[in-house]
């Protein structure tokens, strides 16, 4: 029950892109094709997962037996950085079709900030293991899920008449603040939820 | 086109002023602008960093191999915002609480990366300097202008002090997160009714 709120805060109530402004500029970059929303998505998605997974065990086993946790950062986005091209470098040995997929999205994401945002995230809320492998894998999920639902939004710029001023990231900054703001309304679910484990 | 230190510097206010006419660096601008103590500290944390990871990009760029020069830059980077993190928590400790985690993630705003590729891993050392300099401080007064709106209408104060009259209600919008696109798009819009020169 505990990682089912977990997961619908990550996803829906307190989504990374919408709520807690991390990855906006792949937000804004990449929603103009749908197809380049789905490769970005998916290839957060899968980095996201291990990037935590592996800072989790670098924090608690390392930095913390050293006393050098002051040295996160630093050591966080090095760890990011090898990772990604650690995962470009497999991928495209053992599965081309996925390299092909999510290639050029890869070195992208070394720079995304809610890859290292939602690892500094897990540590700084002292979750435990298992519930940063969650809560990154379904911040993913959450990032992807409006990447992808603004590309759809975005398409739709192509037809509609946009006054010039406003005219690509101006309208498409106003468009995620509605989105957000429907997102908003999820708020509900989260009190509701809590309330329900009480019981 | 002849670079002069002083274009190189003033480019930064109106040119190619970040976060609008650069958009680059969005999750700071959306996450810290709800007060304008705030916009000010990230400003100028960012401008500190911008400045001295240009100066040592500059300066060792024969020595860094192109292959492993963004893993490099990164790392240049990274040291800086760790001094900046442990200054802050040290001498500035409220901001630093309010900041957060947006104080680690300067390292990954793509401003920053960004000039080093495109400047000073191309650009002696003085102009680098300039250029650091001039798109931090810009970068500070477009957060100051964005935090000034927010916070004045979102809370009814500026840097804390009651502004609006008493019985003005606060329009909770503004300081939050939809309210933060929307500020945002409109006021890149009314920028770019003005042309770049």
């Amino acid at each position: 029950m505990e990682y089912i709120i977990l997961a619908i805060n990550a996803i829906l109530v307190k989504n990374i892109l919408l709520a807690q402004y991390l990855g906006n500029c792949p937000f804004m970059g990449v929603s103009k094709k749908m197809e380049t929303a789905t490769g970005m998505g998916m290839a957060v998605i899968f980095v996201i997962t291990f990037a935590t997974s592996i800072t989790w065990f670098v924090h608690h086993y390392l930095l913390v037996l050293l006393k050098i946790e002051y040295l996160q950062t630093i050591v966080f986005i090095l760890v990011i950085a090898s990772l990604v091209q650690l995962i470009e470098m497999f991928l495209k040995k053992i599965v081309p079709a996925l390299y092909k997929a999510l290639g050029i999205f890869l070195p992208l994401i070394t720079t995304n900030c809610a890859i290292l945002g939602v690892a500094v995230l897990c540590i700084n809320n002292e979750f435990n293991f298992l519930q940063s492998l969650f809560y990154a894998l379904f911040s993913g999920v959450g990032f992807a899920l409006a990447l992808i639902l603004f590309a759809g939004i975005r398409g739709r710029f192509e037809i509609a008449y946009i006054p010039k001023v406003l005219q690509d990231t101006a309208i498409a900054l106003v468009t995620a603040g509605l989105m957000a703001l429907a997102f908003y309304g999820f708020m509900g679910i989260d009190n509701s939820l809590q309330a329900l484990m009480i019981k | 086109m002849k670079k002069t230190i002083a274009h190189e510097f003033l480019k930064g206010f109106w040119e190619i002023l970040p976060p609008f006419r650069l958009v680059l660096g969005l999750c700071p601008v959306l996450a810290v602008t709800t007060a304008v103590e705030n916009g000010i500290g990230m400003g100028l944390s960012t401008t500190f960093v911008l400045f001295f990871s240009n100066v040592i990009i500059s300066s060792i760029k024969k020595i860094i191999p192109k292959k492993v020069r963004i893993a490099s830059y990164i790392i240049i980077i990274a040291t800086f915002v760790v001094i900046v993190e442990l200054v802050m928590k040290a001498y500035f400790f409220s901001i630093s609480k309010q900041l957060g985690l947006f104080i680690n993630l300067i390292v990954v705003n793509c401003i920053i990366l960004g000039r080093a590729e495109a400047f000073a891993s191309k650009n002696p050392i003085y102009l680098s300097a300039a250029d650091g300099l001039g798109i931090g401080l810009g970068f500070t007064l477009s957060l100051i202008l964005i935090s000034t709106i927010r916070e004045i209408l979102g809370k009814g104060t500026f840097l804390g002090m009651q502004v609006m009259w008493n019985s003005y209600e606060p329009f909770a919008f503004m300081v939050s997160a939809p309210g933060a696109f929307v500020c945002l798009g409109l006021i890149l819009a009314l920028i770019n009714l003005f042309p770049k020169k």
